[in-house]
C-alpha cells in the first residue's frame, strides 16, 4: 500500500515510524530538508521536499495512485486543501488532522461533501480519552472494545495487592470476578502470560471483561476508587476545553486554571457551567485557596511537560486519588511509571493510535475486518477487535486445534451480548466478534495462524 | 559503537563473496585447470567465517553513521584480501602485495594491473579479476541490500557511504527495491554490451569480461594490448558508447523506465556532461590529427580515449602516452572530472564540480555586492548549505590526500609525471596514467609502499574518502565521546 504523509512533526514522525513497521510503501512530504533528512535516515521511507499544497510535489510523491494520503501539517486549510488536491488526483483514502474547534463542528459535511475519509482533531482525541479515564478512574487506562461491551483496563500491582504472588490460574478461585489478564508488562518486558505465570508488586496488568465484571474486580481486590465528582484542570489549552465541556456532559464539577488573563475570558465564554480561575497553576499558594486537597481528580494540561509532571506529583502528594498528566514528547515516557504517575496522555499517540486504526480497518478482506485497534506499552503490543465473517480457515475449528501463532492470545468472543472467554473447545463463529492481544502485526484474521 | 553489528554484516558479505568465487571454479572445473584448490580454500575460509560471524543474530541492531561508514570501509579491505587468496594460491602473482593490489583494483574499478603478461592468466582467474570489477562496479554493500529480505531501517546509512555523489536518495520507498532497480538497470546493461560485443565477433569469453570491464568503469582487459587487440571500429565504438552511457546517473535510467523521457534530458548534470564530452573529444580530435593525418582515424582515438577517461574506465586503443603534452592534459583533466554521480565512475563528479562553481560565483557576486542574496541552484533545485559546505570539504581533502599521496610516492626514483599521474589514476580509479604507469607498462615497477598507497588511493576513490578516512581515524577505535 503506498501511503503519504504530508507534514512530519509529533503526529507525523510517529505515523510514519508505525506504518513503515507495518511494511507499507511510505513517501513523506515536508517543506524542511533536515526533518526529512533526519526522518529518512530513521525510517525506510522515500523523501520529498516540498509543499503538500503544490500539485506537482504531489503528483512527484505519486498521490495518482496512492491508497492514503494524511495530512498532519501544523496548519488546517493546509491540510484540507492538501487532501482535497489528493483525491482530485485519484488518491483512495484521504485523512486530514483539523484541530480548529470552527472545523470540527462541520465533520458530517466534511466527510459527505468534501470527501474526507477521517478528520482527526488530536485535541479533541485526547480529551476524549481523559474523560474516558475519568469515568472509570479505578484503571489507569481503559479502551473499549465492541462498543463499549469489552473494556480493556490498565492497573498497576500495588505493594499490599492480595494478588501479588499468585499464578494466573488460580486467579479465578480468588476473585468474585470473571475476567481475563491479557497482557503484563514487567519492567520493559511485555509478557503475555499462560496459566503458570505468577505476578509480582509492581507489575502492570492489562485486564479485559465486561464493565460490571471489571467493577467486581476492582472491588475484590481493593483498588476500586469512587466515581470523580470534582476535577481540577490546569492550563487551558483547546484540550482543557474540549475536556471540560465532555466532563460538563457527565455531571461533574469542573474547576479550570489559566495563567492568561485573556484565555480565560474566552473559555468563561464558552464553558459556562465551568469555574475559570485566573491565575498560575504552577503557584502552591494558588492551588491550595483553590482546593486541590479536596479534587477527585487533577488534570494537567499546560504547555511544559515537566511542569505538567512536577504538578502530577505534587497533585499525588496531596492525595488526589486520580492524577492524569498530558505529555507531548514521549521519548522517556516510560521512566514516568517509576515516579508513579500512571495515567499518562500524549495527544500524537492517541492520534496515531486512531489512524492507525483505520489504515488496519481498510484491508478489509475476506476473513473479517479490524474493527478497533490499541496499541498499548507503547506499541509493543497490541490489542484487536476483528470482526469474523465466512472465513473456513478459522470458523467451525476449536481453538486447541488451531494452529495459533506464540505470544498471541485470543482474549475474548463477542456473540451478540454475550462474552465468551474462549477455552480449547469453543470455536469461533462467523459474525463474532474477535479480541485478539499480540506482540505481531496482525493485517488479516489469517495472520493469526501459524 | 555496535560492534556486534558491524562483524554480523561483514560476515554475512563474506559469505556472499564465498558464494561469488563458486562461479571462477566452476569455469575452472570446466577448463581442468590445475587452480581449482586455490579457490576451495578460500571458499571454506568465507563460508567459514562468515558463518561463525552469522550465527547469532545481534540484539541491538542499531545502526547509526558511524557504524555505517566503518562497514562499509571494512567490507571493501577484507573482500580485496580475501579476493586476492586465489592469486596467491595458484601463485600466479606471487607477491602478497601484487596480489592485494590486482584485487583492491578489481574492486575499486580501477584497473591498474601489475601483470606484464596477463594473457599468461587462466581463463578462472581472468574471469575472477573481472567479475569483481563488476561487482564493485554498483557496490557489494547495495548487492546485499537488495537481496536480503527486509534490512534494518538505517540502512540507508549503508547505502548513502558506498553510492558515489554529493547527495544520494532513494529511487521508491524502499531501500531494498531500490536497490533491486539499480542492480537490475545494471545487470540489463551489461547483458546488453555482451550481446553487442558477441555480434562484433568477439568470442563469448571475452565479451562477457570485456562488457564487466566496461559496465563497472574499471578496465580490465584479458589482453595485453587491450581492446586494440581486436582492431574493430565496431567494438571500440560499442566499448566508448557503453562506457559513456555507464557513466550517467542511474537514477536517469530509472526516469526512463518511468517514461519521464522529458525529465531525462532535462537533467542539467547530463548537459554538462554532454559539453565536456563534445569539447574533449574536438580538442583532442583537432590536436593528435597531424600524428594520423586523417579526421578519420584521429577521430576514432580521441573519441575511444576521451570516453575511457571521463567515465574513469582507462582501457586504451592507443599509446596515448606519446600524444601531444596538450591533449594529455585535456585527459588528466577529464580523469580528475569524472562522470555524473550514481553511476559506477570514480573522479570528484559533475555534480560536486557543479556545485563548487555556483558556489564560487555566489561568493565572488557577493563580493561585489555584500547585501545580495543568492541560492545556489541545481537541477532547479535549490542545494542546502550543508551539502555545499560538504562537497567543499570533499574536495579540500581530496587535494589533500593527492598530495600527501604524491609526497610518500615520490620516495620512489620516477619523475613527477610518473608519481602524480598514478596517484590521479588510482584516487580516480582509472588505471593507467603516464610515463612508466601508462598505457603500454603496468604498475609491476614501483615499490611497495607506493602500491600500498595506490591501493588506498583507490579506496579512497571508490568509497569517496570518508568511510576509508574514518576507519584510518584512531577516534573511530576509542571508546570516547
Amino acid at each position: 500500500m503506498l501511503v503519504l504523509i504530508v507534514g512530519i512533526g509529533k503526529v507525523g514522525d510517529i505515523l510514519t515510524e508505525y506504518i513503515s513497521k507495518e511494511g507499507h510503501n511510505i513517501v513523506i512530504i515536508d517543506i524542511d530538508p533536515k526533518i526529512l533528512e533526519t526522518t529518512i535516515n530513521k525510517y525506510d521511507v522515500l523523501g520529498i521536499l516540498g509543499s503538500g499544497t503544490s500539485h506537482n510535489i504531489l503528483v512527484e510523491a505519486g498521490a495518482r495512485k496512492a491508497d492514503l494520503l494524511i495530512a498532519v501539517t501544523t496548519s488546517d486549510e493546509m491540510n484540507i486543501l492538501c487532501c482535497l488536491m489528493a483525491k482530485c488526483l485519484g488518491t483512495k483514502n484521504i485523512i486530514a488532522r483539523v484541530r480548529d474547534p470552527v472545523y470540527s463542528q462541520q465533520r458530517s459535511f466534511m466527510s459527505d461533501e468534501l470527501g474526507l475519509n477521517m478528520t482527526i482533531n488530536p485535541e479533541y482525541e485526547a480529551a476524549y480519552e481523559m474523560s474516558r479515564i475519568l469515568r472509570f478512574p479505578s484503571a489507569i487506562k481503559t479502551d473499549i472494545f465492541a462498543k463499549g461491551r469489552v473494556e480493556l483496563a490498565e492497573i498497576k500491582l500495588g505493594e499490599d495487592n492480595p494478588l501479588n504472588g499468585h499464578m494466573l490460574s488460580e486467579l479465578s478461585a480468588i476473585l468474585k470476578a470473571r475476567i481475563l489478564i491479557c497482557a503484563v508488562q514487567r519492567g520493559n518486558e511485555v509478557i503475555i502470560p499462560s496459566g503458570n505465570f505468577k505476578i509480582e508488586s509492581g507489575d502492570y496488568l492489562y485486564i479485559t471483561a465486561s464493565h460490571q465484571e471489571l467493577s467486581n474486580f476492582f472491588k475484590s481486590v481493593g483498588i476500586y476508587r469512587e466515581r470523580v465528582r470534582t476535577v481540577m484542570i490546569i492550563g487551558g489549552s483547546n484540550i482543557a476545553y474540549y475536556l471540560a465541556e465532555l466532563l460538563d456532559g457527565l455531571g461533574m464539577n469542573v474547576k479550570l486554571v489559566e495563567k492568561e488573563e485573556q484565555r480565560c475570558l474566552e473559555l468563561s465564554d464558552l464553558l459556562p457551567n465551568t469555574k475559570i480561575i485566573y491565575g498560575d497553576g504552577a503557584d502552591r499558594a494558588l492551588l491550595l485557596e483553590e482546593g486541590i486537597e479536596n479534587v477527585d481528580a487533577c488534570v494537567l494540561l499546560t504547555s511544559i511537560d515537566e511542569e505538567n509532571i512536577i504538578l502530577s506529583m505534587y497533585a499525588k502528594k496531596l492525595g488526589v486519588r486520580k492524577v492524569i498528566t498530558k505529555i507531548d514528547r514521549t521519548s522517556f515516557t516510560d521512566l514516568l511509571g517509576s515516579l508513579d504517575l500512571e495515567s499518562i496522555i500524549s495527544p500524537k499517540t492517541v492520534t496515531s493510535n486512531n489512524i492507525l486504526r483505520y489504515i488496519r480497518a481498510m484491508n478489509d478482506t475476506m476473513g473479517g475486518s479490524v474493527q478497533t485497534l490499541y496499541k498499548l506499552v507503547d506499541g509493543k503490543i497490541e490489542a484487536l477487535e476483528f470482526l469474523v465473517k465466512n472465513d473456513k480457515l478459522i470458523t467451525g475449528i476449536p481453538l486447541r486445534d488451531l494452529k495459533l501463532k506464540s505470544n498471541l492470545l485470543v482474549a475474548c468472543l463477542i456473540r451478540g451480548n454475550k462474552i465468551i472467554y474462549p477455552r480449547g473447545g469453543d470455536t469461533i463463529e462467523p459474525g463474532d466478534g474477535l479480541i485478539i492481544v499480540t506482540n505481531h502485526i496482525i493485517k488479516d484474521i489469517d495472520d493469526i495462524l501459524l | 559503537m555496535n560492534y556486534r553489528i558491524v562483524l554480523y554484516i561483514i560476515g554475512h558479505i563474506m559469505r556472499i563473496e564465498g558464494l561469488f568465487m563458486v562461479v571462477p571454479l566452476i569455469i575452472a572445473v570446466f577448463n581442468r585447470e590445475e587452480t581449482i584448490l586455490s579457490y576451495i580454500i578460500p571458499i571454506i575460509l568465507l563460508l567459514g567465517i562468515g558463518t561463525l560471524l552469522t550465527v547469532k543474530k545481534p540484539e541491538n541492531r542499531r545502526l547509526y553513521a558511524k557504524e555505517g561508514l566503518v562497514i562499509v570501509g571494512l567490507t571493501w579491505i577484507i573482500l580485496s584480501l580475501f579476493g586476492a587468496l586465489p592469486f596467491i594460491f595458484s601463485s600466479e602473482i606471487k607477491s602478497f602485495t601484487d596480489a592485494v593490489f590486482e584485487m583492491v583494483s578489481a574492486f575499486t574499478t580501477s584497473g591498474a594491473s601489475v601483470l606484464g603478461n596477463v594473457e599468461i592468466l587462466t581463463p578462472s582467474q581472468l574471469f575472477w579479476r573481472s567479475f569483481a570489477q563488476w561487482i564493485g562496479g554498483m557496490g557489494i554493500l547495495v548487492f546485499v541490500l537488495a537481496i536480503l529480505p527486509q534490512t534494518e531501517t538505517q540502512s540507508m546509512y549503508i547505502m548513502r557511504a558506498e553510492v558515489p555523489g554529493p547527495v544520494v536518495g532513494k529511487l521508491v520507498s524502499k531501500i531494498r527495491l531500490t536497490a533491486r532497480i539499480l542492480y537490475g538497470i545494471y545487470v540489463a546493461l551489461t547483458i546488453v554490451v555482451v550481446i553487442l560485443l558477441l555480434i562484433g565477433g568477439m568470442p563469448l569469453f571475452d565479451s562477457v569480461l570485456h562488457a564487466f570491464g566496461t559496465a563497472a568503469t574499471g578496465g580490465f582487459s584479458i589482453k595485453n594490448s587491450g581492446i586494440a587487440y581486436y582492431d574493430s571500429v565496431y567494438i571500440e565504438g560499442v566499448i566508448a558508447a557503453f562506457m559513456i552511457i555507464f557513466s550517467i546517473n542511474f537514477n536517469l535510467y530509472y526516469l526512463l523506465l518511468l517514461g519521464k523521457v522529458r525529465d531525462f534530458f532535462k537533467s542539467e548534470e547530463l548537459k554538462w556532461f554532454t559539453a565536456i564530452l563534445i569539447s574533449a573529444v574536438t580538442l583532442v580530435t583537432i590536436n593528435i590529427y597531424h600524428i594520423y593525418g586523417n579526421i578519420g582515424d584521429a577521430l576514432r582515438y580521441s573519441s575511444f580515449q576521451v570516453a575511457s577517461m571521463v567515465s574513469t574506465t582507462g582501457y586504451s586503443t592507443v599509446n596515448y602516452h606519446m600524444w601531444p603534452e596538450f591533449s594529455k592534459v585535456v585527459l588528466m583533466i577529464l580523469m580528475v572530472v569524472g562522470a555524473c554521480a550514481g553511476s559506477t565512475c570514480g573522479g570528484i563528479k559533475i555534480s560536486r564540480l557543479m556545485i563548487l562553481g555556483k558556489s564560487a560565483a555566489r561568493e565572488i557576486r557577493k563580493i561585489v555586492y555584500p547585501r545580495s542574496v543568492m541560492a545556489v541552484k541545481i537541477e532547479n533545485k535549490k542545494v542546502e548549505d550543508e551539502v555545499i559546505n560538504g562537497t567543499i570539504i570533499f574536495f579540500i581533502v581530496y587535494i589533500f590526500l593527492i598530495a600527501v599521496s604524491v609526497f610518500l610516492i615520490s620516495l620512489d626514483v620516477f619523475d613527477f609525471e610518473t608519481n602524480f599521474s598514478a596517484v590521479i589514476a588510482s584516487i580516480n580509479n582509472i588505471g593507467p596514467g603516464y610515463a612508466i604507469v601508462g598505457p603500454a607498462e603496468n604498475y609491476s615497477n614501483l615499490s611497495n609502499l607506493s602500491k600500498w598507497v595506490l591501493m588506498f588511493d583507490m579506496f579512497f576513490g571508490r568509497l569517496e574518502i570518508y568511510p576509508i578516512l574514518i576507519l584510518l581515524s584512531p577516534r573511530t577505535w576509542i571508546k570516547k565521546l
